[in-house]
């Protein structure tokens, strides 16, 4: 089947099987290899995308239900050579060991700030409690998270 | 892991949705938000030979006021339900327990409907439906009908749903909660519960749903009679696993279920306010 999807704001199509995955669409059929696929059963996250703006694993939804949606992957959020400031948080913070999760991480942790711009520390290990870091590199990520609220909300005011 | 192959139909109507499930009949499965379908597809636990796909049915996202009860559309997402300030007002307990389903991510597609209708034990939203005492709304061919909840778990991942029927709303009671509490315990913050323990105490009486002691979501009677006549928390919790038949798996024994249940019922009738 046909489908359409707008990808960090780029509209692309593909031919797909009902079956395919979205994770396996947006790596094999669009090249966005960005976003990694972990365990393949919806628990660690790796594969975390926004569809509508919203956090989503990527490889619990099929590709046919994403037709006609809004998407964002890890490779949308930079602007051009700027990273997005989650993304340069995470590199000052050092917010990552082997890397694997971050992509998943990023997208959550921006997913979760646009809900709750001004979370607590604990808010932050709640709202990521759907990723998995198998270096248990938690602490530094958490520590990105609250740097990233800090600056925005230090922005805005 | 992939799903065994399917065929995909996209419904832009509940009855369009209900004219796929008369013509495919048991063959096809209905898909919502898909958190729970799709992981038993992708390991071929299901292998359904259609999809109707019914998370488009934007009609059927709603939560309001209907007078003695909150309507629910049975597409409501969790995080519609988690964030609704209607239902943290008129069912706290709901929206408190819809906070605590998997993790954020499967709470932004994850949808109420989806939920009870896929009737598994271990989720946390039959539980609650059974302790307040919700009406499940259910359209087919010939119109719709309510099931209460408490008659709506049959068996394992089985529900009273016909399979030419569509769950379309849920109705939840406006009780005059005197106290509530969700207890889950589990390993892993998104994994789901070894046991978990819904309580609401409303309208001079108490309901208690259990979550994943049985094949089937279940209310723990023993321990609503034994409050309703006047026992005490600790009493009541007592008698929480009577009635069950919690399963041994990798997480927990049966026993240790059973231990779980009693510690999980006492804690939430005492949150709950009960002493």
């Amino acid at each position: 089947m046909k489908i359409t999807v707008t990808v960090n704001g780029v509209e692309r199509s593909g031919d797909v099987e009902p079956r395919t995955l979205l994770v396996h669409f947006l790596r094999d059929e669009l090249d966005l290899t960005g976003t990694n696929i972990g365990c393949d059963t919806s628990s660690c996250g790796a594969c975390t995308i926004h569809v509508e703006g919203q956090s989503v694993k990527s490889c619990t939804m099929l590709a046919a239900q994403a037709d006609g949606l809004e998407l964002t992957t890890i490779e949308g959020l930079a602007n051009g050579g700027i990273l997005h400031p989650m993304q340069r948080c995470f590199q000052e913070n050092h917010g990552l060991q082997c890397g694997y999760c971050t992509p998943g991480m990023v997208m959550a942790a921006v997913s979760l700030l646009d809900e709750n711009p001004n979370p607590s520390e604990t808010d932050v290990r709640i709202g990521l409690e759907g990723n998995l870091c198998r270096c248990t590199g938690y602490h530094n990520i958490v520590k990105s998270v609250l740097a990233c609220a800090a600056e925005s909300n230090g922005a805005s005011k | 892991m992939i799903p065994a192959a399917f065929e995909y139909v996209r419904a832009d109507s509940v009855d369009a949705a209900l004219s796929a499930l008369t013509e495919f009949g048991d063959e096809a499965k209905l898909l919502a938000g898909g958190h729970s379908l799709i992981p038993l597809m992708k390991l071929r636990l299901a292998a359904p030979s259609v999809l109707v796909d019914v998370g488009r049915l934007d009609d059927l996202r709603y939560i309001s006021d209907a007078g003695d009860y909150i309507s629910i559309g049975a597409l409501t997402r969790h995080r519609d339900l988690e964030t609704s300030s209607l239902l943290a007002s008129a069912a706290p307990l709901l929206a408190h327990a819809a906070g605590h389903v998997g993790d954020p991510q499967v709470r932004h597609r994850g949808t109420i409907g989806g939920s009870l209708a896929h009737a598994d034990p271990a989720s946390d939203l039959p539980a609650v439906a059974l302790a307040m005492g919700a009406t499940i709304v259910a359209t087919g061919p010939n119109g719709t009908r309510e099931i209460a909840a408490s008659e709506f778990y049959t068996g394992f991942l089985e529900s009273a749903l016909a399979p030419d029927e569509l769950l379309t709303e849920i109705r939840i009671p406006k009780l005059d909660t005197q106290g509530w509490s969700f207890q889950k315990f589990n390993r892993r913050a998104q994994d789901w519960a070894i046991v978990g323990v819904a309580t609401v105490r409303a309208n001079g009486s108490t309901g208690v749903g259990l979550v994943n002691m049985g094949s089937t979501p279940l209310l723990a009677s023993a321990v609503m009679d034994a409050v309703k006549s006047g026992a005490t928390a600790a009493d009541a919790a007592a008698l929480a696993n009577e009635g069950t038949e919690a399963q041994s798996d990798i997480n927990a024994s049966s026993e240790y279920r059973e231990h779980l249940a009693r510690v999980l019922v006492r804690r939430s009738l005492e949150e709950s306010g009960l002493s």
